[in-house]
């Protein structure tokens, strides 16, 4: 029954995109506003495709098992949470989630651009609504989340462990919202290159959502690399692994389209790369699910794969890029940026540079292995050395930029007070010292991150303090890259001062190091709903300050499916984690445990936070001044 | 100048492309079953009980060889043990087993208790040997004939249609 519910629904869905397209396009010959009847479908649209997404959450939540995905990922024992976020944990259903992003953003696109050009607006809707169109094709034809299955089986095969977490059930959605979102400044830029709107309003209409789809994408990763960090049991929260990549791409470009959007707007200049910026950024979404759904990288992302699906993606994939190619040849005027050296505008393009240089070197790392393969039949993996090496000298470079160039002024500037520079490095130096000196020395690379690190919270700082004084105070742009400063140095303090310590050990041994005992006090063996665990107290002690914590590592085995998870033991405090992770040993009363220290953890969360907080505070500042 | 730079860009966007979808129909997996049919690495491997070195000269005496990776902590061994102390009785095959990664009590309490089916025994305590054979987990198998070429490849527990394969082979 919901079977046949969702999938008519669906075909609904391409009748309305298909009639929008048609009434737009009827409506761009007639003199006049945008035809009331567009808003309308656009409106049935998003109802339609949210009502087919609740159907497949009821399937979840009623475990409906004569559908295929309901089957494949749930069970009738798992709790109710985890039941609905079982509905996009999945290709078929997560695809679904894309179909309600790009309809609802195409809808809204329409309704808050209302001072803008009809022929912009509306053909900005038939782009939208032919992507639109590809993915419920694609839905259709190749995943759809309705495929009944017959005979009915009782039961299902059960959601993997490691996925029913509540930071995974909401890290899709704002990932989603990031990327799929940037499909509506994908079309906006296809529509303004046909209708030749190129005027500096045209970024009045995009910025919102660049904004939006950025501030979703930060909080996405983040959600991500949160429960990698708690989940995956290893400590580590970034792993440089394909999937991350790949929502670290579009995010790269999407940063440095907000930037340029700035220069856009006050000076008119750097259109076309916009534009390119614009195209660029919803390109890598839809690479990176080619990547992921195809499977031709194998990650901890890893969907049960499928040639076909990757065959349709790389189809649609093509004519998005060749599209775009084609169009941005034909229109491609030259530009000359008559630009001063020392400008606004040049630090701008620089970050500029320095996000393509990262796209760069984080693509080239993410498909290297690919092409290798391809055409060498060589397999090679490119890890975390690969990454570091390259990428963090350039933070170094980056972030005194990052220092400079806010405080530059439009078409020509001058800096006025060097000696406040150098006032700033001594101190940043300083504090470096400071740090050697009381705790312990690092590598000259670590220094001078740490350095420039603090060059930039300094500067940015002091900024504010100026501001203030001047009551001319941009709250958003510092308080982001302030935070960004705090990130580096939090991430440059929690690698230098980590410390992991790896153990085999038995109920009631105590193991010892530097000024730290731990011992294994009890196990304990408790039934849950969905799985049995093996609770171990390790009580750690520190034996200068006294102060002893406990922590209990799970060894969880799951029902449905049958699988062994280990689950760490994290004691977060502001200055440091204590993070422990016990497996038990084949045929032996030892346990292994890994038990790490990780200072400033919570620390590097909050940057990260903050630095959506600079965002959002613009996108309302610049709602306000609109 | 300017049709140039369109034209490298459409090519490479073509190339991109191009990889992407002969990587589609490719099997991503790490598959050591090239392996087949080519010769034996060259190897110098540290005897069990560590009076000498094993090289691919000892291996060029025998009709066959099986080397196997096995290791005490490995489960799976466990399992195809008794497969191995059922081939070591058959004549023709001599059976080089590489002890993967293990501690010498450990592996000695293994081999007392289940029985030693190894004609010749190694140990690769780092695990870097096993690398030039192609392992990336055990336990595995390599059947080698007397020129040294690789013939049957076993990846995980022998089994006993295994078993039967290799006798097949060496007979």
């Amino acid at each position: 029954m919901l079977s046949n519910l969702g999938n008519i629904l669906l075909f609904l869905n391409v009748i309305l995109s298909l009639s929008i397209i048609y009434t737009a396009k009827r409506n761009l010959k007639i003199y006049g506003g945008v035809d009331k009847n567009i808003f309308q479908l656009s409106l049935i649209q998003s109802t339609s495709i949210i009502i087919c997404f609740f159907v497949l959450i009821a399937a979840f939540i009623v475990s409906d098992f004569s559908l295929i995905t309901v089957y494949q990922n749930s069970h009738s024992l798992k709790p109710l949470f985890y039941k609905i976020s079982g509905t996009w944990g999945n290709h078929e259903g997560s695809l679904l989630l894309w179909a309600i992003i790009l309809s609802i953003f195409s809808f809204l696109f329409l309704v808050y651009n209302k001072n803008h050009p009809k022929k912009f607006r509306l053909i900005t809707l038939i782009v939208q609504n032919i992507l639109i169109l590809g993915f419920l094709f694609f839905i259709l034809f190749n995943s759809n989340p309705f495929s009944p299955i017959s005979p009915v089986p009782s039961e299902g095969l059960g959601l993997n462990p490691i996925l029913q977490d509540p930071a995974l059930a909401i890290h899709p959605p704002l990932l989603y919202v990031g990327f799929v979102g940037a499909s509506i400044y994908f079309s906006a830029a296809i529509s303004s290159l046909i209708t030749n709107y190129s005027e500096k309003s045209f970024s009045l209409s995009i910025k919102k959502w660049v904004l939006i789809s950025w501030c979703f994408q930060t909080l996405g990763i983040l959600v991500g690399s949160i429960w990698a960090y708690y989940e995956l049991g290893w400590g580590g929260f970034w792993f440089w692994d394909p999937v991350e990549n790949a929502s670290l791409l579009p995010w790269f470009a999407m940063t440095a389209l907000f930037h340029s959007l700035i220069v856009f707007e006050k000076r008119n200049l750097f259109y076309f790369w916009v534009i390119i910026l614009c195209l660029i950024t919803f390109t890598l979404s839809v690479t990176g699910t080619f990547l992921v759904r195809s499977g031709i990288l194998n990650s901890v992302h890893t969907f049960a794969s499928d040639p076909t699906r990757g065959v349709y993606i790389l189809i649609f994939l093509s004519l998005m890029i060749f599209g775009s190619i084609f169009l941005l040849f034909q229109k491609y005027k030259k530009e000359n940026y008559d630009l001063n050296r020392n400008s606004k505008e040049t630090f701008i393009l620089v970050n500029n540079w320095f996000m393509m240089f990262y796209l760069i070197t984080v693509l080239l790392g993410t498909i290297y292995p690919i092409f290798t393969d391809a055409i060498t039949d060589n397999k090679i993996s490119v890890g975390p050395p690969f990454y570091n090496v390259i990428i963090f000298p350039v933070v170094v470079v980056f972030l005194i930029f990052m220092a400079l160039g806010p405080k530059a002024k439009w078409i020509k500037n001058k800096f006025e007070n060097i000696k406040i520079y150098f006032l700033i490095l001594t101190g940043a130096i300083s504090l470096n010292l400071a740090i050697i000196f009381f705790f312990k020395s690092y590598s000259l690379l670590s220094n001078f991150i740490i350095i420039s690190a603090l060059f930039l919270i300094i500067s940015s700082l002091i900024d504010t303090s100026k501001a203030i004084k001047k009551n001319k105070l941009d709250f958003a742009r510092i308080i982001s890259h302030t935070s960004f400063g705090f990130l580096v140095l939090f991430i440059g303090l929690n690698h230098i001062f980590s410390v992991e310590k790896d153990y085999n050990i038995k109920l009631g041994e105590t193991k010892k190091f530097e000024n730290y005992s731990i011992q294994l006090q009890n196990l304990d063996l408790k039934n849950y709903k969905n799985y049995q665990a093996i609770i171990g107290k390790l009580v750690i002690k520190n034996i200068n300050s006294n102060q002893t914590n406990i922590l209990n590592p799970e060894i969880r085995i799951y029902d449905n499916p049958k699988t062994l998870t280990y689950e760490a033991a994290i004691k977060t405090s502001l200055i440091k984690d204590y993070y422990l992770t016990m497996s038990n040993i084949d045929r032996s009363d030892y346990y292994n445990i890994k038990f790490q220290k990780k200072p400033l953890m919570a620390w590097i969360w909050i940057s990260v936070i903050m630095i959506v907080v600079g965002g959002f505070l613009r996108l309302f500042s610049n709602a306000k001044n609109n | 100048m300017q049709k140039i730079i369109k034209i490298i860009i459409l090519f490479i966007f073509l190339f991109v492309i191009g990889i992407f979808y002969i990587s589609l129909t490719r099997d991503t997996n790490y598959n050591t079953s090239n392996l087949i049919n080519k010769n034996t690495p060259e190897f110098k491997i540290l005897s069990f009980d560590e009076t000498n070195f094993y090289t691919r000269d000892d291996i060029r005496k025998y009709n066959y060889t099986l080397i196997n990776f096995w290791a005490s902590w490995c489960t799976p061994c466990r399992i195809e043990h008794p497969i191995l102390m059922k081939l070591s009785k058959t004549k023709n095959l001599t059976i080089f087993g590489i002890n993967f990664k293990d501690k010498n009590t450990k592996s000695k309490k293994f081999l007392s208790e289940l029985g030693n089916p190894y004609d010749l025994l190694a140990k690769d305590e780092n695990g870097k040997q096993s690398v030039r054979f192609g392992i990336y987990g055990i336990p595995e198998s390599i059947l080698i004939n007397k020129e040294l070429m690789i013939i049957q490849k076993f990846v995980g527990p022998l089994s006993i249609d295994d078993y039967n394969a290799i006798i097949k082979i060496i007979e």
